[in-house]
């Protein structure tokens, strides 16, 4: 009876501390499914590329399209918004990067055109580096999206694209 | 429920929210201290079952809300988008259907246990009355959802159950238009009743507290359905029932998986899968297996108003059942009489869940009449009678001799 | 103890009761279906891709001309569980149908190939086209039938090799066909199916059962394409809660074991 005693916490613990140990697995392995369903599902991934005709957009003009749910700005770029871009000096940008590091080829500007501030959508053509400006809390980009002034901490984004011909390039 | 607490709180933090806000004193007072009989069976974790149910149901539901389009030309495509496209969406999409049956499940064993066992009566009536409103929105709640999914039998169910109510004389009109929002079910209805379906499961939750805090205060009924004498006839809710529900609720949830992964569709109905269509009715429309012996009560009876009526009072008559019963014995353990009457009153129940599912035709159809006059009979004949003409076994002295003299037995043999 | 196992006992027949009733209250009705053993039935049944890749064919080259899957996308043919398809070989499926997309920069609707993420491009455009073409019947669509009627895969199986001469004495409505498992028995579509139908590319006999079979496991599978997935979870899940319950189950005993 006293062996008996003396060895019964131990096991006993062992049973609860198992019981316990299982219990938590399986409540952590059933709590995956329920984040999962959050995920983008399986129709809003297999949209996650386009194609967008740029054979219209003269020197200069630009169309925003949506992808992702978001805008992309496909700007037609003329040869003193390129110069003006080529000659910033990249140690003084907040987020450096050289223009050509921006684009496959330099007249087709492609971005992202959501603040990297707190996700608007900047204004084209307007702002103190001619390039684009943030209305909602005044960050300034400039001819080749790059973050120039204002809150916002990094250049607009670039997204993965391909140009298949010279009229058609495929976004994402 | 008060006074059962010996909460001390220690640490700091736990003494500030106790002077301001004692909810953990209250939590520890209902769920851990609470003094619950040492006699209590298997059938009595029920109550936690459902408590699961409920939480799974409002968990899986509100999830697969955020990927559900009520509108009718997209309710029913969604659903198949949440089965296809959703990451984990068929397992959450299976879960809430076949919980559904499982929630009907426990809910039949929950009352079936109390019928048994005398939990209705005196001084646990309202228990029972509330336990029946939840009974009730549960039904509602399932129609309600039933109906989301868009395909043939949600439809047509929309259509045959609001019908019902254009049964009911002088305003069935108004209250059809009222239902409907249009000329037939159509999109307003889909989206009124996934407005309701979405407020029935929070009302239960409600509903349930207010059952649980009725419960507390005269304590459990316990299988003998003699009262608790003294601190020797009950065990502390926590650990003892706390983790013998939790068993319960694991072995619950085997059956439940089991039909999750198994056969997801056993339950329903296939023409469920066929987008709705006001133009086609299919061949028979049938409830869900839960509503069955009530459908077929409605079917058994040969006129429009005179169906619904016995419907309704089929439901409601278990609302009076406290006072249907004039026997002051409890447990059907020592109502020999009684004992075999239950037996046949599930039976019945069986049978006419049975009835439900047949076409209203032939042999089906009388059995399904003789099946429904028993089930008043049982209600306001055999109740009521029973408590005045039965002699019941004597009752044991208390809880604790009780056990004590059958555990002597158990060692004995 | 005996007492105990014996309420569990009844209530698991009880349970079992409940919840069959109405099934088996339907299973009586109707003729008997030709059972098939398929290669996803049971608890750790899967499907056969060789089957799947093969029933697609079938459906491509037959059953399109007048029925749609109109829940299952190109992309769905080369996902797991699938007949995974390549993703090359989708593209190659896909682009031989033609979607309406737009409008374009002109505002005017264009057609182009259909890609993976597009549906299965439909035979008619909708419902009451279907019906013009069709003698005023509306073929339906199979994305779901393997679920939209009782023992869906044997009732397909059935149907499909279920074609027969009319009985003597039994009058055919105009354009009906006899079908032994058809409920009413007239059916409006003629025999799809005949031997050699389609060449398979994978060399398998086109007999009529054959195609019968791969064509009703491909309906499975747009009917209930993560079966497999379901499968493998469940059994994942069934010794977890199996091995959990038992772990309770030697708690309860223990932190019961001083009332006792």
């Amino acid at each position: 009876m006293t062996a008996d005693q003396a060895e019964e916490p131990t096991r006993r613990d062992f049973l609860y501390i198992a019981t316990g140990t299982v219990g938590a697995v399986g409540a952590g392995a059933l709590a995956w499914p329920f984040i999962h369903q959050l995920n983008p599902d399986a129709s809003v991934k297999a949209l996650a590329s386009i194609e967008v005709d740029i054979s219209a957009i003269g020197e200069g003009a630009a169309v925003t399209v949506t992808w992702r749910g978001k805008p992309v700005f496909i700007r037609h770029r003329t040869a003193a918004e390129i110069s003006a871009a080529g000659e910033v000096k990249i140690e003084e940008l907040r987020d450096p990067q050289a223009d050509k590091d921006r684009v496959q080829k330099p007249e087709w500007l492609i971005m992202v055109g959501v603040c990297t501030h707190l996700g608007c959508v900047p204004l084209g053509q307007k702002g103190d580096f001619g390039g684009w400006f943030c209305p909602c809390h005044g960050s300034h980009y400039d001819t080749s999206g790059r973050i120039r002034k204002g809150p916002a901490p990094n250049n607009l984004a670039i997204p993965e694209y391909v140009f298949l011909d010279d009229g058609r390039v495929k976004i994402g | 429920m008060s006074g059962h607490s010996e909460f001390q709180p220690t640490s700091a933090p736990v003494k500030w929210l106790e002077r301001r806000l004692p909810i953990l004193s209250l939590m520890h007072g209902a769920a851990v201290a609470f003094p619950t009989p040492k006699n209590l069976n298997y059938w009595w974790t029920f109550g936690g079952i459902l408590m699961f149910c409920l939480g799974v149901q409002i968990i899986t539901g509100v999830i697969l809300v955020m990927h559900f389009t009520p509108h009718v030309d997209m309710a029913f495509s969604s659903v198949e988008h949440i089965m296809r496209d959703v990451n984990y969406g068929w397992l959450i999409r299976y879960i809430h259907s076949n919980g559904a049956s499982m929630f009907f499940l426990a809910v039949y064993i929950h009352m079936f246990r109390g019928l048994y066992y005398g939990s209705y009566k005196e001084p646990r009536e309202l228990i029972w009355i509330l336990g029946m409103v939840i009974y009730v929105l549960m039904t509602a709640a399932a129609f309600f959802g039933y109906v989301l999914v868009w395909g043939q039998m949600s439809f047509w169910g929309a259509t045959v159950i609001t019908n019902l109510f254009g049964a009911i004389p002088l305003v069935g009109d108004f209250l059809l238009s009222l239902l409907w929002g249009g000329f037939s079910v159509d999109n307003p209805t889909l989206n009124r009743l996934f407005s309701l379906h979405y407020l029935v499961p929070f009302l239960i939750a409600g509903v349930v507290v207010l059952h649980i805090w009725a419960l507390h205060v005269p304590g459990n009924n316990n299988p003998l359905g003699i009262d608790v004498k003294g601190p020797q006839d009950t065990v502390t809710f926590h650990p003892y029932y706390t983790i013998k529900d939790t068993f319960a609720v694991v072995m619950f949830m085997i059956f439940f998986a089991l039909f999750v992964f198994y056969m997801p569709n056993a339950l329903g109905e296939p023409d469920n899968y066929i987008e709705a269509n006001r133009l086609s009715t299919p061949a028979h429309i049938v409830p869900e297996w839960y509503l069955l012996p009530f459908y077929a009560i409605l079917r058994s009876i040969p006129d429009k108003l005179l169906g619904v009526i016995a419907m309704g009072i089929a439901i409601f008559v278990l609302f009076l059942v406290p006072w249907l019963d004039t026997s002051k014995v409890r447990s059907a353990r020592f109502r020999p009489l009684y004992k075999q009457f239950f037996w046949l009153f599930l039976i019945d129940a069986l049978i006419l869940g049975y009835i439900g599912a047949k076409p209203a035709e032939g042999m089906y159809l009388v059995i399904g009449r003789i099946a429904t006059a028993y089930y008043f009979l049982h209600f306001f004949i055999i109740l009521p009678v029973l408590g005045l003409v039965e002699t019941p076994k004597p009752l044991p002295e208390s809880i604790s001799k009780s056990v004590l003299d059958k555990s002597a037995a158990g060692k004995a043999a | 103890m005996k007492n105990k196992s014996q309420i569990i006992l009844r209530s698991i027949v009880l349970a079992a009761g409940l919840a069959l009733l109405p099934a088996a209250a339907q299973a009586s009705e109707g003729v008997a279906l030709k059972q098939v053993d398929w290669s996803f039935n049971g608890p750790f049944g899967t499907f056969d891709r060789p089957q799947l890749k093969r029933g697609f064919q079938v459906y491509k080259e037959v059953c399109a001309a007048c029925h749609s899957i109109k829940f299952v996308s190109y992309r769905n043919l080369s996902e797991a569980g699938g007949p995974q398809f390549t993703e090359a070989e989708v593209k190659t499926i896909a682009a031989a149908g033609n979607v309406t997309d737009g409008p374009n920069a002109d505002g005017e609707m264009f057609e182009r190939p259909a890609e993976p993420k597009d549906r299965i491009v439909k035979p008619f455009p909708n419902d009451n086209a279907a019906r013009a073409a069709n003698n005023g019947a509306l073929p339906p669509d199979l994305s779901l039938m393997a679920k939209a009627r009782k023992n869906g895969p044997d009732y397909l199986y059935s149907v499909l090799t279920g074609y027969a001469e009319p009985p003597e004495g039994v009058v055919m409505a105009d354009g009906m066909n006899f079908n032994h498992y058809f409920p009413g028995q007239q059916i409006a579509m003629p025999q799809p199916l005949s031997d050699d139908q389609v060449t398979y590319e994978d060399g398998t006999p086109a007999t009529l059962d054959q195609m019968a079979q791969d064509v009703t496991a491909f309906l499975m599978w747009t009917a209930e394409p993560k079966l497999e997935d379901r499968h493998k979870l469940g059994l994942k899940v069934m010794m977890f809660l199996v091995l959990f319950a038992g772990l309770l189950f030697a708690t309860y005993k223990r932190v019961w074991k001083d009332q006792h």
